[in-house]
């Protein structure tokens, strides 16, 4: 007699655990299966974790969680050669409870949170894949693994495979993404002393800081680098879509070492000692790019199902509250003892109609637009830079007359109504 | 010392490696004959592939199973799948 459970969710990171902690804590009996030696072994983020989705799962989660610094400011960098213009915001209402974010460290974070879901009586399985959903009758009953006699059953399977969800191809509920709906993102740690963390990015002990660096971070290509303080370690990274990697033919441990080597950088990170590298793409195709997520017996949440804001790099509070909202509609099926795909689609109708779809549906263009238009990234970002040292370059020029030499400068280059154009087409894609 | 070349950042890393590759070139005249760029040997993150003249070399050992050598091959000639449970990469911090 094969195991049978309520639910089968495929994949202890931000998305899996989730659901798995809240089906169980509505006394499903859950089955929590990790591919890796341990819940975090194969996940890799730049490293924020919002509060406020987290909470939800497990309130005050701060006083127990493994977690870096609390975010208090974030800054944006937009980055040419030998300059940088800059804006940020920095406040102490996030250094305080309940905070907006924080840095983090996934190995550690993920085993945390994992770790709940067991308490609250989740079984987890590590060193397991799921090679294949088990279809019976056009319904998913259950899953194949790798495992000797690796076969278990359950009402519901909730694939949280992550990106690279081999699992909902096989359902054929998408095909396989293109290289401009995945962005290859490459980042280290670098440890650094406690001390010199605080001093160079000015803070305390326990408040962090993120910079977002665009422009010559990635050579002018569709992507963005990030600089973010942990305790007494940096993650640093940069990433672009595949597709831009691909045709601009860019290594990406070069664009990192690239980045590592930027005057605007690297005294930042100097003195430094990596301490790990890692790799991953970031399902960053958008809101058309969501596939179906939800079938007969089967629910997909998290980065399989395309749930990252790229432009907020908002992932894993997404990734989590779809986790949940799954877990909800799993203990409703569960009361109507209907797990169809008709009656699972109420996971669909909440996603739609929560933030997560909402922001998707906002930025629903962006990408596209900014893939297409590449001069956002490679013109406006240095004529930005041009124009700031122009203006507080103090050379005897009236102020009104170096307005005057900016615009038209700008203007020479692309000519107005292409500059207007631009602009509007930015507009729209990001309103 | 912070690393300056993908050998520096690679052994930072700590790897089970399985016996068999998880990683499968499907036809080697592919990269030949119809892939000058041989571009999975420029963007994969760990330098997984390698071409060797008449086949591409795979490294899988050393792969972080990010994925992109399966969407970014432009003949759909990389058949890609997780390595066996507990094994390939194992990240400690991030």
């Amino acid at each position: 007699m094969p195991e049978k459970f309520d639910v089968i969710v495929v994949g202890a990171g931000p998305a899996g655990t989730a659901c798995a902690l809240t089906c169980a804590k509505s006394d499903l009996n859950v089955l929590l299966i990790e591919r890796g030696e341990y819940p975090g072994a194969k996940n890799v983020m730049g490293g924020v974790l919002y509060r406020k989705q987290m909470e939800e799962l497990v309130p005050e989660f701060w006083k127990e969680a493994p977690l870096e610094r609390p975010v208090i400011e974030q800054r944006f960098w937009m980055m040419d050669k030998e300059s940088v213009v800059q804006f940020g915001y920095k406040g102490l209402e996030w250094a305080t409870e309940p905070y907006n974010n924080f840095t983090v460290l996934r190995a550690q974070f993920d085993q945390w949170f994992a770790k709940k879901a067991v308490d609250a009586g989740a079984l987890l399985i590590n060193e397991t894949v799921v090679t294949e959903c088990i279809v019976e009758n056009g319904k998913v009953v259950g899953v194949r693994t790798d495992r000797p006699d690796g076969e278990v059953y359950a009402d519901v399977v909730v694939l949280a495979d992550g990106v690279n969800s081999l699992l909902s191809k096989q359902l054929g509920f998408h095909k396989e993404f293109r290289p401009d709906e995945v962005a290859l993102t490459v980042m280290e740690v670098i440890n650094l002393p406690k001390e010199k963390i605080n001093d160079r990015f000015n803070v305390e002990d326990n408040q962090g800081c993120t910079i977002e660096i665009f422009g010559d971070s990635t050579k002018g290509n569709l992507g963005t680098a990030f600089l973010y303080t942990n305790k007494e370690s940096l993650n640093i990274g940069v990433g672009t879509t595949l597709s831009s990697m691909i045709k601009a033919k860019i290594k990406p441990y070069e664009l990192l070492d690239y980045l590592k080597n930027h005057p605007m950088v690297k005294p930042l990170i100097a003195g430094g000692e990596s301490a790990e590298y890692l790799a991953h793409l970031i399902p960053e195709g958008g809101y058309r790019s969501v596939p179906k997520v939800a079938g007969n017996g089967v629910i997909i949440i998290g980065d399989a199902a395309q749930l990252v804001n790229a432009i907020h790099r908002e992932g894993s509070n997404m990734a989590m509250y779809s986790g949940k909202l799954a877990a909800e509609t799993i203990v409703q099926a569960k009361s109507r003892e209907d797990y169809s795909e008709s009656s699972l689609n109420s996971y669909r109708e909440a996603l739609y109609g929560s933030f997560i779809m909402k922001d998707l549906e906002k930025y629903k263009d962006a990408a596209h637009t900014f893939e297409k238009y590449p001069q956002y990234f490679n013109d406006y970002v240095p004529m930005m830079n041009k124009a700031m040292s122009k203006f507080f370059t103090v050379d005897g020029t009236p102020k009104r007359e170096k307005q005057k030499q900016i615009m038209k400068s700008v203007t020479a280059e692309k000519g107005t109504l292409r500059v207007l154009q631009d602009l509007y087409r930015a507009w729209k894609a990001v309103k | 010392m912070s690393t300056k070349n993908i050998e520096e950042k690679q052994y930072l890393l700590r790897f089970k490696c399985d016996t068999k590759s998880h990683l499968t070139v499907l036809d080697h005249d592919v990269c030949m004959t119809q892939c000058p760029d041989k571009i999975c040997t420029v963007f994969c993150p760990a330098e997984v592939y390698k071409w060797e003249g008449t086949r591409m070399q795979v490294g899988y050992e050393g792969c972080h199973e990010c994925g992109s050598c399966r969407i970014g091959c432009p003949y759909q000639n990389i058949k890609w799948e997780y390595p066996k449970g507990g094994h390939g990469i194992v990240f400690r911090l991030a």
